[in-house]
């Protein structure tokens, strides 16, 4: 039997199409219950490689024959040992090139929506991650809105779509990736903004991210507008697209609300982060479309790959929008919150330009789940 | 530098590689013996600690030095030594030995020890007590320590019979040990 090698691509569509699959995980036991690859039709079994040194024979039975099988690891190597030995046993398996560590680089551009005058308005799915990017295009130019560092798949894209980057914003610091933005803004001559209050120890030059700013992408005005938005960092900002998009960074998940505490300031924040979500969100137009910079869960994708829903639909059904009572809300947000993402300080400071770290060092920073949100 | 029966190379190798050599390596350590295994791959330090605990071995923990992990694991065959019935008539708790301020004679192995041993402890191996028990003097409290008091009692019934007056087996032993640890690793 033959062993085949999947893309990262190959694998996100099986997620995007909610394909069944099957994945063999051969990490070990901690690797695999802190993070792994999410599909809604995907059937999982976790035996650490070092287990199968010996053979495969004991696992056979767990093995299906009646669907695709993946065999995934960190890196690769293990997932190739195991899948050749499975094979050899008259298995036909595939195993995932990169290992996790491709996976959690992998982008997915999705088109989420049309804008005025023949623009269009794209998310980059970063599924291994839970990290969402955008680009706004219309009539020659671009702007990038929270993007990963993966540079060369922005870059690249506006190429393709033969579009200049003209604007390049992080609605905040971010906590939990490490951010493309001033890399792309530098290689590009695009402008490159970050919210002034959550920029006070970087040690390079940007735009600042006010309340009220607004860009045109095009000539015929497709308008960016920030809105000053507070609580999970203190220069949060969201920004109003074409009247129709509200991006909100990590104050408001599809799910769940952005938690206040990776600046270590959890207290400080919550009132802002209920001002922000109970009263200033409030006032916006309930047909507005919610994209946020992260999904958590895969119920939070839709049908089309996309994660984005009504304002209006998420002031009904999110949890986070619903609790009346003040105190019950700073105790949600600020006891018992999840564990911070891996190495956050150091990723924090890689955004402020304090620490430039290899792109080995860049990886093994952002292994894990984004965990920015509280529930 | 910490000290170790057998070492491995395995720098350079990315994973699956430094555990399928250290499995191969563990053929030729003697139960007991502890093996060094040098790696440059971070997925080892996770990996190594977790087969070790699959198949049974103790894995004593790892360093980092210039990107290099030396990771230490002694060899153990569960079945024979952890259940050995323990035979030196005098013994003492934990807390005894600690609180009585005298000398706590720990016999695991050089790197069992500078992964962590009670501040204060004297680090004489099992296997070099015949040679070194003249650093020890023959009428002073000596309470002897190892990992889950097998060794011990063997280090034990040594000394008094080279003459030894005042000699205890510490039991639980370092598995029950929960105090401050003192350690010469980074």
């Amino acid at each position: 039997m033959t062993v085949t090698a999947w893309t990262a691509a190959q694998v996100a569509r099986k997620v995007i199409d909610n394909k069944e699959f099957f994945i063999l995980d051969v990490r070990n036991a901690d690797a695999f219950e802190e993070w792994k690859i999410d599909g809604h039709n995907f059937d999982y079994v976790n035996i650490p490689y070092f287990e199968l040194l010996d053979g495969v024979e004991e696992i056979l039975p767990q093995i299906p024959t009646d669907k695709d099988v993946l065999v995934v690891c960190a890196k690769e190597g293990s997932s190739i040992m195991v899948a050749d030995m499975l094979s050899e046993a008259g298995r036909e398996v595939g195993y995932l090139a990169g290992g996790m560590k491709s996976w959690s680089m992998y982008l997915e551009p999705i088109k989420v929506g049309d804008l005025a005058n023949g623009g269009e308005l794209y998310q980059f799915v970063r599924l291994g991650k839970g990290c969402l990017s955008y680009m706004a295009i219309s009539e020659g130019e671009a702007a990038i809105i929270d993007a990963v560092r993966f540079t060369e798949v922005f870059t690249k894209f506006a190429e393709d779509k033969d579009v200049q980057i003209k604007h390049v914003f992080d609605t905040h610091l971010h906590a939990d990736h490490i951010s493309g933005g001033r890399h792309i803004a530098e290689v590009t001559g695009a402008t490159y903004y970050l919210p002034p209050k959550d920029a006070e120890e970087v040690v390079f030059d940007y735009a600042p991210l006010e309340d009220g700013l607004t860009v045109n992408i095009g000539s015929s005005a497709i308008e960016v507008g920030a809105l000053y938005s507070p609580g999970h960092t203190i220069g949060s900002t969201s920004f109003v697209i074409d009247g129709k998009y509200l991006l909100t960074g990590d104050i408001l998940f599809i799910d769940s609300i952005g938690r206040p505490d990776l600046a270590g300031l959890a207290e400080d924040w919550v009132g802002d982060l209920r001002e922000t979500l109970y009263a200033r969100y409030r006032t916006l137009a309930e047909d507005l479309i919610v994209l946020p910079a992260h999904f958590m869960i895969m119920d939070e994708l839709n049908a089309d790959g996309t994660v984005a829903k009504r304002l209006g639909d998420l002031f009904a059904e999110n949890h986070g929008l619903n609790v009346e009572d003040e105190e019950a809300f700073r105790s949600m947000v600020t006891d018992n919150l999840p564990p911070q993402p891996n190495a956050y300080q150091e990723i924090r400071h890689v955004n402020m330009g304090k620490i430039t770290p290899d792109n080995d060092e860049q990886t093994e920073m952002e292994i894990g789940p984004n965990r920015c949100a509280v529930r | 530098m910490i000290k170790a029966d057998v070492q491995l190379d395995a720098k350079g190798l990315a994973c699956p590689m430094p555990i399928v050599k250290t499995k191969k390596a563990m053929n030729d350590v003697a139960e007991g013996q502890v093996l060094e295994i040098q790696a440059t791959d971070k997925g080892s330090v996770a990996d190594l600690a977790a087969w070790s605990k699959t198949v049974g071995h103790q894995y004593i923990g790892s360093q980092e030095d210039n990107g290099v992990f030396y990771h230490y694991i002694r060899k153990c065959n569960q079945e024979a030594s952890e259940v050995a019935e323990k035979t030196f008539a005098y013994t003492a708790t934990n807390e005894e030995a600690i609180v009585s301020g005298a000398t706590i004679l720990d016999v695991r192995e050089a790197a069992e020890y500078a992964f962590g041993h009670i501040p204060g402890a004297v680090s004489i191996p099992m296997g070099e007590l015949a040679q070194r028990m003249n650093e020890l003097q023959q009428d002073e409290a000596i309470y002897v320590i190892c990992r889950t008091g097998t060794r011990s009692d063997m280090a034990a019934q040594q000394l008094a019979e080279a003459g030894f007056t005042n000699i205890k087996n510490v039991l639980p032993g370092m598995v029950g040990y929960e105090g401050e640890l003192a350690k010469e690793v980074n």
